[in-house]
């Protein structure tokens, strides 16, 4: 490419020379990271700082009668011990609802529960001292009388009359329902030749990020300002939320984030425990560090999924699909969570259900229970696994009733790769999705067909393997439809701002966050593409509401997409900005330069005329040599939200091969496949790295993780030993391929990838289970598929 | 209880509690943050420091129990360069997301690297199977040590 062609106006920014973008380039953050030199909360100690221990209800549903703290008070190193009633004088309570999920209830949630605690592991009281040690020690001095109070765990008998109404005020134990019924669905069953249905199993899990939520508030009362550093994916909602309950000003309260030991939509929320957190340390005026324990993280990280979901599908005997029907319960323990509510997952379900295909006919029901459980909230991929187990589980159940092949039965019903745009039943609209494109990448990177050989060879000898496919949408980039329309104060748009420095690099401060995703890198890539400039020069800063744009952060695969496509623009504007200083000093116009390894060079032959660095001097220390009536705007800010699509749809497909051993009921995986479509590939390590990352949090769900409850609403296994995470010895190698469908409602053309592994790898696995053991006539339709279900299943035990 | 220690070459005397242990004596009382926890119970493997010469798990060994010892953390593995080519390799493979496993899954796959010069895939997944990952998947992580021990067997990566 000539230097020539290099100017703006013609060519794309994504097509520049020396581009970064589609590019694979280290991380700038990793080596920092990789010799422990990384500041996560849990690392951060300020002086005067204590510590906070929260004494937790052991009960899932109890009366607090009495608390008596006199001895723990007495002990050597305790600052405070501050039960519910107190803290709420400095930090008022919330309700998790939002105003577009019609008939969403909740009900007041306090900072530390005051007379009754709803769930195993919400706090009673916050024990305070000069070290985690002493307070921990101060806690088992501290004796609560509770009484015990009837709970409600089972979601299928929240809604009985006899069951015990847990918010007596709201009147019932319903939180949500949704109905939707779309296109002739009676008619369109009446009209199959087959009806399959089948109930849908999934377990209760959570996110287990490797570091566990920590917070660290420091309340300045000679300042009247509130510092919260928090490993957080939303720092401006935190600021938000924070000053609205503590009675302050947004400007009164910053929130930094520095490293962040995973997130997952864990850390998106507002928990309790962090409120009364940052509340102690306005009321005791100092800093206040809580790290959660693991035990504390399986009883208060958000849980995720635990839904029932009966479904039936109706086909013709030529493969057609005439129509989808769903009947979803999920219970979300005792509140719906704050700010984002506990009802979005459901109303996923209800959304994504179907969503590869192209019926019309579609009747959904979702009802969101309250239970005295661990809250439950969005997780990666909210939504999505429950959506995509079902309708793949119910296409596979299909095509084995009549008899064709689960790649066929796809290729007869996924929506047309030409059919864009266009809406789904539930209304959701795509721009352009490519699922055939998918499935035939698919089909031959796992060579389909001979793997069907393998297959029928190796059943001879007695093993069984199988092979499962899934498709599936994703939501990504989602605009304020998602929770601005609903009142909650998270915002939908990013910005970016970009600045020459007097040495010629670029300063990026972005309102995205990073928790290992690659915002960091992606967003220089972006910015170092448009201005010309290399990656080593541009530093960008993120997580601090003090020094970056307002923004949403990094959340439902909207970094790229979003912050992205900010950073893009306002690199645009910065470049123009500086070809007219450049164009000033030489005397030139800035038509006739370009900016291409860190200086201002002719456009047309690609001479050097001026390094940045020096222009930058030029500009910073002599501006009086500069033409009169210039003044270089060397800062430039934009912001981007998308408005033309509430959400941009990508799609993909995955597939499983494994074997069962139908002795023990061990399931061994021995390889996974995804071909996914995000738009625009900024940097194909860090999507490959997001799939595989997601896939195996999938894989998870679908084997091992559940958090298991008692009838008394104990949580059983709240520990790493028992709580089983997918771990190196077990995962397969998993091949990841790409189609490209842009979205042209932005320049970069990105959308988000972070869910699509985590969306259809249970249902992958679940498919390939019931392939494995179709000739025993075993269908499991429940996950993790333990090895005593599959046993149960083949009726070994 | 007084102890007296090597930490990454440096000589360490210390006054702890008995119960403090060895993750948090090095964290809290020495300040070197790059030994994580994650479960405090064993089971994630982000606390992995060697003690003589053999990885060990940080958060159930006592400080006390380290008297004597010699340790060495992350921070020290770096700064002495030891394991500076299977960082590259991380770096280059983007191993990590978070990172917050990572100082413990490199001292995990350092210490494999030394116990066997070319070990297969299955072998390094074997290995790496008490250091929980939740970003990864695993995959890279396994790329990046496999290629570093072919490149230190002197073949191509």
């Amino acid at each position: 490419m000539t230097a020539a062609s290099t100017n703006l106006g013609t060519l794309s920014v994504l097509d520049r020379p020396n581009s970064y973008i589609g590019k694979v380039v280290p991380r700038p953050n990793l080596d920092r990271l990789m010799q422990g030199r990384g500041l996560y909360v849990s690392d951060i100690e300020l002086p005067r700082m204590a510590h906070v221990v929260f004494l937790r209800s052991p009960h899932a549903h109890a009366r607090i009668m009495a608390i008596d703290a006199t001895a723990a008070r007495r002990m050597a190193g305790v600052i405070a011990i501050v039960a519910g009633a107190e803290l709420a004088t400095v930090i008022t309570p919330w309700v998790g609802v939002l105003s577009h999920l019609k008939g969403l209830k909740s009900a007041p949630q306090h900072a530390i529960a005051i007379d009754r605690a709803c769930w195993q592991g919400e706090a009673v009281a916050a024990i305070v001292a000069t070290s985690r040690a002493v307070a921990e020690d101060a806690a088992e001095l501290v004796s609560v009388d509770y009484e015990e109070l009837p709970v409600v765990t089972d979601m299928r008998t929240a809604l009985d009359p006899q069951t015990p109404v847990i918010h007596p005020s709201l009147g019932d134990n319903l939180a949500f329902e949704r109905n939707l019924d779309a296109g002739a669905v009676d008619a369109a069953f009446a009209g199959s030749d087959e009806v399959v249905e089948a109930e849908f199993i999934f377990g209760r899990h959570t996110g287990v990020t490797l570091e566990p939520r920590a917070v660290v508030a420091d309340w300045n009362a000679a300042e009247a300002r509130l510092t919260i550093y928090q490993g957080t994916q939303a720092p401006h909602m935190v600021q938000n939320i924070a000053a609205l309950h503590l009675g302050l000003e947004e400007s009164a309260v910053r929130v930094v984030c520095k490293d962040v030991g995973g997130s997952f939509g864990i850390k998106v929320h507002i928990y309790a425990d962090e409120m009364a957190t940052y509340a102690l340390s306005k009321l005791l005026r100092r800093p206040v560090k809580f790290v959660a324990d693991r035990f504390e993280s399986f009883n208060t990280d958000i849980h995720a999924r635990d839904h029932r979901c009966w479904g039936r599908i109706g086909v013709k005997r030529d493969g057609t699909i005439m129509a989808f029907e769903i009947d979803d319960l999920t219970g979300i323990g005792p509140y719906s969570m704050y700010p984002r509510t506990s009802a979005i997952e459901a109303n996923q379900v209800v959304n994504l259900v179907g969503g590869p295909y192209a019926t019309k006919n579609y009747r959904a029901r979702a009802r969101v229970v309250f239970q005295n459980k661990n809250v439950m909230c969005q997780y990666r991929a909210v939504g999505h696994p429950i959506a995509c187990s079902v309708t793949e589980g119910l296409v596979d159940l299909a095509a084995a009733k009549i008899g064709i092949d689960p790649v066929e039965i796809r290729r007869r019903n996924l929506i047309a790769d030409d059919a864009y745009p266009c809406a789904s039943p539930s209304g959701l609209r795509f721009e352009l999705l490519s699922h055939h494109a998918a499935l035939n990448k698919l089909v031959d990177m796992m060579d389909y067909d001979a793997l069907r050989s393998d297959q029928a060879a190796l059943r001879k000898k007695g093993i069984h393997r199988g092979i499962g496919i899934a498709s599936f949408i994703e939501v990504t980039n989602p605009s304020a439809a998602f929770y601005g329309v609903g009142g909650a104060r998270i915002s939908s748009q990013d910005g970016v701002a970009v600045r020459l420095d007097a040495t010629g690099s670029v300063i990026c401060q972005t309102s995205i966050t990073e928790q290992g995703q690659g915002s960091e890198s992606l967003t220089a890539q972006i910015v170092g593409s448009v201005m010309g400039v290399s990656m080593e020069r541009v530093r960008v800063i993120l997580g601090d509401t003090d020094n970056t744009p307002y923004g949403g952060g990094t959340w439902a695969s909207r970094g790229a997409g979003i912050g992205g496509e900010a950073a893009l623009q306002a690199a645009k504007i910065l470049r123009r900005n500086v070809l007219d200083v450049a164009a000033a000093i030489l005397q030139s116009s800035p038509a006739e330069l370009d900016v291409v390894d860190n200086a201002i060079v002719n456009a047309s032959d690609g001479l050097l005329r001026i390094e940045l660095r020096e222009l930058a001097r030029i500009v910073y220390f002599r501006p009086d040599t500069l033409p009169p009536g210039i003044q270089p705007e060397l800062m430039a800010t934009r912001h981007f939200v998308p408005r033309q699509y509430p959400f941009a749809f990508t799609n993909g497909v995955q597939a499983s091969w494994l074997e069962v051993d139908t002795d023990t009921g061990f399931v061994k995986l021995l390889r996974h496949w995804v071909v996914e479509d995000c738009g625009t590939i900024i940097n194909p390590q860090l999507v490959d790295e997001q799939i595989r990352g997601g896939v195996v949090q999938g894989l998870g769900a679908a084997l091992f993780e559940q958090c298991i409850y008692d009838e008394r609403g104990q949580l059983t296994n709240a520990n790493m030993a028992d709580y089983l995470v997918p771990m190196s010895g077990e995962m397969p190698d998993i091949d990841v391929g790409h189609v490209v469908s842009r979205t042209s409602e932005t320049e970069l053309g990105a959308k988000g990838a972070g869910e699509a592994g985590t969306a259809g790898a249970a249902a992958a696995v679940a498919n390939a289970v019931n392939d494995a053991l179709r000739p025993f006539g075993a269908v499991m339709t429940e996950i993790p598929l333990t090895p005593r279900l599959i046993l149960a299943a083949l009726r070994r035990i | 209880m007084r102890i007296l220690l090597d930490v990454n070459g440096a000589r360490v005397e210390a006054d702890v509690l008995p119960r403090v242990n060895l993750a948090d004596f090095l964290r809290e009382h020495l300040e070197l943050t790059g030994t994580h926890v994650g479960c405090e119970h064993g089971v994630c493997g982000a606390c992995t420091v060697r003690v003589n010469g053999e990885i060990v798990r940080s958060c159930l060994m006592l400080a006390v129990q380290a008297h004597g010892a010699s340790v060495q953390t992350i921070e020290g593995l770096s700064d002495s360069g030891e394991i500076s080519d299977l960082q590259a390799a991380f770096r280059d493979r983007n191993a990590l997301q978070c990172g917050f496993c990572t100082p413990g899954m490199l001292m995990a796959a350092q210490d494999l690297l030394q116990q066997q010069e070319l070990p297969d895939r299955q072998r390094i997944r074997q290995h790496l199977s008490g250091n929980y990952c939740r970003c990864t998947g695993y995959q890279a992580i396994i790329d990046a040590v496999e290629s570093t021990a072919r490149a230190r067997a002197g073949h191509a990566p």
